[in-house]
């Protein structure tokens, strides 16, 4: 049994929906840590259940509290509309219908400070338990149960023996890993899913591997 | 190490110690923690879970909408008079059960278990039943981690989602949680807490999640604190002898495959039941100005 006592009793949360909060402020922050760049505005696509319930749950508070940082069982979560304010961060939410994902979804489109624009779409399946499903077009299956490696690098012969070095020479071990091509450019994704605390000195040796483009760390706490 | 509960059972009898052994030994193999780094994190998620189905007895909560203010107050002051149809004592269950939806609602600190909208099911019964037997709290934790272990597994076969299982996921499966807990409260057999799982999934097999305006209050409220009872009452089933025709598993599963036939008006959108009823979008339309 893989699933921990504590992913059942738990987490710890501000209410009233596990699925509709906190799972919805955990997707946003995840999606924020993804994205890794300053954002100006966030666009929430509601799919199913989400779109549905949204203002009765909270998820439209949660999803920006998630963007901003704040935690699911943090107080402040009530405040995020107000915080974003402070914070110039500006949001709008519109209801969708995407194919082939769970009930309770969202597709974040982030424009970032300098234009650029980048796509995540997460599931919130139950529990506060969530699934990022796609990242800028490359299909994912990311839990974040444990800390995970979310790696960009152009599709060259070699790469991946650089990451296992680097990840060796930290005595990172490797739980699962994922490498997928983007059909439509030269790009791969490598995603690893890990057993131990991911440090910046990681991060920094594998952004310094030749035709690595991106990486984040989403330490699982 | 196991998949299921039979696997679960399995292990128990070979090794001849309780549920929460083989859970605690799973538990401390996957997350590399101590035995007492997880009672450590066991107890913090007991403290919250006791602060929540006691925030709102003595006092009501402002929630959006005010559907469940101050129902937790008033069921806990009947659960004091000597006149109750179903006595005292699950009266004070059914009024702490009332306390942990009433405390989610008001964007309080809740542990979901396994979710926010049937966060006060599991702890109304644990709290109650520790109260009245005078539990140690170790054991009262080790009936948490049965509890726990029992969910590990109905969301790994199954669903703890509304939205993809209806109220039967949520709520139904915090009962299952609290039954098999109960059961060992009460010093009951393994077999026995498996029997009361499946027993607490057949009574709410079906249930659907219709919440008024799609807020976690009602009726979600009110089936805390009926699961709560369902919990009780499969346990003593199960503590009687009564056994289960169903092997536990398949009534996981049942739960699961009528959950997909379940229609989506059923399933938290707020579209079916009595979301949709005539009084229900009045409500809707008063707390929303024009609806969601």
């Amino acid at each position: 049994m893989d699933i921990s006592v504590f992913e059942v009793v738990g987490p710890l949360m501000i209410g009233p929906s596990s699925s509709h909060t906190a799972g919805a402020a955990r997707l946003a922050r995840a999606a924020a840590v993804i994205v890794d760049a300053p954002i100006k505005r966030v666009s929430f696509g509601l799919h199913g259940s989400f779109a549905k319930t949204y203002k009765g749950h909270g998820t439209d508070i949660a999803l920006v509290a998630g963007v901003l940082g704040i935690k699911e069982d943090d107080e402040r979560l009530k405040c995020a509309f107000a915080i974003a304010k402070e914070r110039n961060l500006f949001f709008d939410f519109y209801e969708v219908e995407l194919e082939d994902v769970h009930e309770n979804s969202v597709l974040m489109t982030f424009i970032l400070e300098d234009n650029s624009v980048r796509e995540i779409i997460g599931s919130s399946i139950g529990g506060g338990q969530i699934l990022i499903k796609r990242i800028d077009g490359f299909d994912t299956d990311l839990s974040l149960n444990s800390s995970t490696l979310v790696i960009r690098q152009e599709d060259k012969v070699g790469v991946i023996n650089e990451i296992s070095k680097v990840l060796a020479q930290y005595w990172i071990n490797i739980g699962v890993m994922t490498v997928k091509r983007n059909e439509r450019g030269a790009q791969a994704c490598c995603i690893i899913e890990t057993d131990s605390f991911i440090p910046k000195e990681v991060v920094e040796g594998l952004k310094r591997i030749e035709y690595v483009i991106s990486v984040q760390a989403i330490n699982a706490t | 190490m196991y998949r299921n509960l039979k696997e679960m059972l399995k292990l128990a009898n070979e090794k001849q110690v309780p549920l929460s052994d083989i859970i605690l030994n799973n538990e401390m193999k996957i997350t590399s923690l101590t035995e007492e780094q997880v009672f450590e994190k066991l107890e913090k998620r007991y403290q919250v879970m006791e602060n929540s189905v006691d925030k709102a007895l003595e006092q009501a909560l402002p929630t959006v909408g005010s559907l469940i203010e101050g129902i937790s107050n008033t069921q806990n002051n009947y659960a004091k008079s000597d006149h109750t149809a179903c006595g005292s004592f699950i009266n004070k269950v059914m009024a702490r059960a009332l306390s942990g939806s009433e405390v989610n609602a008001s964007m309080g600190r809740v542990c979901a278990a396994p979710t926010a909208g049937a966060c006060g099911i599991l702890p109304a019964v644990l709290v109650s039943i520790s109260e009245r037997e005078n539990l140690t709290r170790r054991k009262t934790l080790e009936s948490l981690l049965t509890a726990s272990g029992i969910g590990a597994i109905i969301m790994k076969n199954a669903t703890v989602a509304g939205a993809e299982g209806g109220c039967q996921s949520e709520c139904g499966v915090a009962a299952s949680m609290a039954a098999a807990a109960a059961v060992e409260m009460m010093g009951g057999t393994t077999e026995a807490a498996l029997n009361s799982v499946a027993f607490s999934l057949m009574n709410c097999m079906g249930l659907i999640c219709d919440p008024i305006a799609g807020l976690v209050q009602v009726p979600c409220a009110q089936r805390n604190a009926s699961q709560a009872v369902n919990a009780l009452l499969s346990a003593d089933l199960a503590l009687a002898g009564m056994t289960s025709l169903i092997p536990p598993d398949e009534v996981i599963e049942a739960m699961y495959k009528v959950g997909k036939l379940l229609p989506s008006q059923l399933k938290e959108t707020s579209m079916g039941g009595i979301a949709a009823t005539k009084t229900g979008k009045e409500i809707q339309k008063r707390i929303f100005d024009g609806g969601i």
